[in-house]
């Protein structure tokens, strides 16, 4: 432990680094944003005056897909800090640049969901479903984008040899960021699409 | 754990940038101190701004069927000085305190996160701006503090009001979340060697229980006011009742918030009690542990009573009884509280001082607010106390006199260590009598106009219902309460022009703020300190045989302090942007939102790619 | 923990038992499979037949164990809450308890009162 890592990790209290203190509290804070999108869902569901219907429009086997990648981009980023922490740039770099991958067409799927969506006659104005649908998936899916240019950002860091293992830290926060994200994905893709 | 006296390498020793002047070291501090002082100033400037339009509405009420003030102007000012009051004055007041003094009495050099700190600052001062800037569009917020749907639905409030409101507060809760998450931190992680946290100060734990608070309560009125943001910009139908929605989801969500929010904001005024009770009573604070443990049963139990403000919309008996419970039951270690500095304070030496002062008018207004507070609590008897005067009464007391009553005391206790100067005693005094006798002309005939049927919110009421007499004596009164002000603004002014010499230690205090010089070096502790009592200050005067030596400045070489940056402000710049493009969204489009997306952004790099410091 | 205050965080981890890899990846695998599970107890519960009817009224909390199930294993292995100290896990889960207290709460709140408007009480 040099003094150089001293200076840059003064000791704390509880023994851990202030930003994974920091990270772990705003996560708690974001569960109770997702926890009041997703009353206002679970309140006005079935409410609608008019349609089109979840039953009518949902694409179960597309979201699925969508699913099982942003729950692979959850192992992938783990496997990226294993490498990180570790040591082993290759690994980092590989699984740092899937996870990326995963969460862009995950994105993707979104958006091409919303625009069908519009397209089948379901916006945001149209009915309460509409409108608390794109609500709550689109603040997720915002979210998901945040993630995905934080990661690109620590990415580009690990591309330019900055990413050492005193500096796993820095992917491992962004990391706890992208799980919290693949979780509430968890809760929303049962609540919104499997429930009827 | 070391202390920091070895020289680190790579980073600018203390002396190197030593405390500059200028305005541009005020925009590019880092500083936790200077923070505190940059909150405490704009938070005053913005609650004077809320009591001239207290006053401006006590005129119009002064006699019936009044002019002074059209009912469109009048909904503005009464709904800006709430907001105000909460937002403005009262919550930055407490941010004020935390930031100074949270790092010295837990004995740390700084904030967690001290760019991040000044980022909270810059967004809360550009969401109070931005607030008050409507009304250089004659557009000021109109819907009252909390807001109600459908009234503030696009077509019930088709100008810019609610917009303004809406915008507004969503800045300002970025600046509440963010200092959350660091004061949070900064208690858990940054405590001085031996600190345990049942060692922690009062004023610390209750600042720290009502940074949870924010960091639960935050996120749910976000949402509330994102879903009106899109039934007023984009056509949603979320509080439309005709289309569906339910006016009530937005009250819901807005009490779930907005109970919390009264915990965040008497918490911090129960912890500025807890510290100089036992300082002015020579005394240690009665029942420390269950002083800790009934502010965090208080606060827990504040998430299950939110919907006390709705006895009136219908919920049903079960809703009403399960709400009326909690509400009493909160009740207990509320009073648990009251007993405790009683208890605190009988038995003691009494310096009968301005801070002491202004404590015991906290405990008896508070008491009094509680006391109605109670009332309030059982359905049936709200029924009739509901929308009138009463509730206009209970707040006032619990909020002003509570609150108030208590960051003034705050105030005038921690002025020496702020600025090196004693506010005077003489003028002191005179401002509490004014301040408790101004308070109390105007608001306790509130309890006695409500229950004789006067509503609220409403900008005239006829003659002869026999709301006369008392509607004049609250416009005397608060005017006398308004001077009071001028009386406090004139002490500090007076104080200015005297020289810095206040000792570190005026009211041979028991925590470690204390026991550095007034004011503080730039690194607050020349060494880190060890405790190990609750009172450590006390506990090193026993040891010492008597006061302590006055701490001498050092030069502080070798510690390492955080450097100042711009970037907190750019990017505070930049969420202010992003919102404001938000609501202009129909004239500029979303490229105007990208563009300011982009703006924040580049803040954001600029700031994570900042060599460290 | 405390033995490893001061030490940067990569090197405190690689101190803790950590899982390797293979236990990330079976992970995954048993994630992905709950998902088809999911999606499997939706489809049947939808179709005709005996099993359907079975499963139609129980779907709902079935859905919400597996997702619970999911949810869990991501915080614990993913996020690392299991190794990790207790307190990041308060961090988490106080949050959660009082976020599904506001959901539970809200739901029960506007069914009590669409009821109770409707005199179904």
């Amino acid at each position: 432990m040099t003094d150089h890592a001293h200076a840059l990790h003064p000791p704390t209290t509880t023994g851990l680094d202030n930003r994974k203190v920091a990270i772990w509290t705003f996560i708690g804070s974001e569960c109770l944003f997702f926890a009041s999108l997703i009353s206002t869902y679970l309140v006005y569901k079935g409410r609608d005056t008019r349609g089109p219907t979840p039953d009518e429009i949902l694409q179960i086997p597309l979201v699925t897909f969508g699913t099982a990648l942003l729950l692979f981009s959850s192992l992938f980023v783990v496997l990226a800090l294993n490498g990180a922490q570790s040591g082993n740039r290759k690994r980092l770099i590989l699984w740092l640049g899937m996870t990326i991958v995963c969460g862009l067409f995950f994105v993707g799927m979104q958006v091409y969901e919303f625009q069908h969506f519009v397209h089948e006659g379901l916006k945001m104005q149209t009915n309460l479903f509409g409108a608390s649908f794109y609500t709550l998936t689109g603040f997720h899916g915002t979210h998901v984008t945040i993630g995905v240019i934080w990661l690109i950002t620590v990415f580009i860091t690990a591309l330019r040899g900055k990413l050492p293992p005193e500096r796993a830290l820095n992917l491992e926060i962004a990391a706890l960021y992208w799980h919290f994200v693949d979780v509430v994905w968890i809760v929303i893709f049962p609540v919104v699409y499997l429930m009827k | 754990m070391s202390t920091s006296a070895v020289s680190h390498p790579g980073h600018v020793p203390a002396a190197a940038h030593a405390e500059k002047t200028g305005i541009w070291s005020w925009i590019t501090t880092v500083d936790h101190k200077r923070i505190g002082v940059l909150y405490g100033a704009s938070a005053f400037l913005f609650f004077l701004i809320g009591g001239l339009e207290a006053l401006l509405l006590r005129i119009q009420l002064g006699s019936p069927e009044n002019t002074f003030l059209s009912p469109e102007l009048y909904n503005q000012l009464f709904t800006m000085h709430g907001t105000t009051m909460i937002f403005l004055g009262i919550m930055p007041l407490s941010a004020a305190f935390f930031n100074f003094f949270i790092p010295l009495m837990i004995g740390a050099r700084d904030v967690a996160f001290p760019r991040l700190n000044a980022f909270s600052f810059w967004v809360f001062l550009l969401g109070g701006l931005f607030l008050n800037s409507s009304f250089l569009f004659g557009a000021a917020p109109n819907g009252g503090w909390f807001g109600y749907a459908n009234l503030t639905s696009r077509q019930y409030s088709p100008g810019l009001n609610i917009d303004f409101w809406v915008i507004g507060l969503q800045i300002l809760g970025v600046s509440s979340l963010a200092a959350a998450v660091n004061f949070f931190t900064t208690v858990v992680n940054m405590r001085a060697k031996g600190m345990k946290l049942m060692r922690m100060p009062m004023f610390v734990w209750m600042s720290f229980i009502t940074q949870v608070l924010l960091l639960l309560a935050f996120p749910v009125i976000t949402v509330a006011l994102i879903l009106l943001m899109f039934d007023r910009l984009f056509g949603t139908m979320f509080f439309t009742a005709s289309l569906g929605g339910d006016p009530l989801l937005w009250q819901h969500l807005f009490w779930i918030f907005g109970h919390p929010e009264v915990y965040i904001l008497i918490l911090p005024a129960f912890g500025i009690v807890s510290e100089i009770l036992p300082v002015f009573s020579r005394k240690p604070l009665f029942g420390y542990a269950a002083m800790v443990f009934s502010g965090v049963f208080i606060a827990f139990l504040g998430f299950g009573v939110w919907s006390h403000h709705m006895f009136a919309t219908g919920m049903g008996p079960i809703a009403d009884t399960v709400f009326a419970l909690g509400t009493m039951l909160i009740a207990i270690p509320t009073g648990v509280k009251i007993f405790n500095w009683i208890g605190t304070l009988a038995g003691g030496s009494l310096q009968m001082k301005t801070p002491l002062y202004f404590c015991l008018g906290f405990i008896a207004m508070f008491i009094i607010g509680g006391l109605s507070g109670v009332m309030h609590a059982s359905p049936p008897a709200d029924l009739q106390q509901t929308d009138s005067y009463f509730i206009v009464a209970h707040f006032h007391y619990v909020m002003f006199g509570g609150s108030m009553f208590a960051l003034v005391a705050g105030a005038y206790y921690w002025w020496p260590k702020m600025f090196g100067r004693m506010l005077s005693e003489g003028l002191g005094k005179v401002h509490f009598w004014l301040m408790l006798i101004g308070f109390n002309l105007t608001f306790f005939p509130m309890h006695f106009l409500g229950l004789h049927g006067m509503p609220r919110r409403v900008y005239t009421y006829p003659a002869g219902l026999g709301f006369e007499t008392m509607n004049m004596i609250e416009t005397v009164g608060s005017m006398i309460l308004g001077f009071s002000f001028l009386v406090f603004i004139y002490n500090m002014i007076v104080t200015a022009r005297r020289p810095a010499d206040a000792p570190a230690d005026p009211w041979n205090g028991a925590t470690l703020e204390w026991s550095i010089p007034s004011p503080p070096q730039e690194f607050n502790f020349a060494d880190e300190p060890e405790v190990h009592s609750r009172d450590p200050l006390w506990e090193r005067k026993r040891a010492h045989g008597g006061p302590l030596p006055e701490p001498q400045r050092v030069s502080g070489a070798g510690i390492h302090l955080p450097n100042p940056s711009f970037w907190p402000i750019v990017t505070a710049l930049g969420v202010a942007s992003v919102f404001i493009s938000i609501m202009m969204v129909h004239t500029i489009g979303p490229i105007g939102i990208a563009a300011a997306v982009l703006f924040f952004f580049f803040g954001v790099f600029k700031w994570a790619f900042e060599p460290a410091g | 923990m405390d033995s490893h205050a001061a030490a940067p965080q990569g090197h405190e981890d690689a101190a803790h038992a950590h899982p390797g890899p293979g236990l990330y990846v079976k992970i995954g695998i048993v994630l992905f499979v709950l998902t088809g599970l999911e999606v499997a107890a939706y489809e049947i519960a939808h179709r005709p037949g005996a099993l359907g009817a079975f499963l139609k009224p129980i779907v709902v909390p079935v859905l919400l164990l597996l997702s619970a199930f999911k949810f869990a294993l991501v915080a614990m292995f993913y996020m690392h809450l299991k190794q990790d100290s207790k307190l990041l896990s308060g961090l988490f889960v106080f949050p959660l308890i009082i976020a599904t207290v506001v959901i539970v709460s809200l739901i029960a709140l506007f069914i009590y009162h669409y009821t109770y408007q409707r005199g179904m009480l």
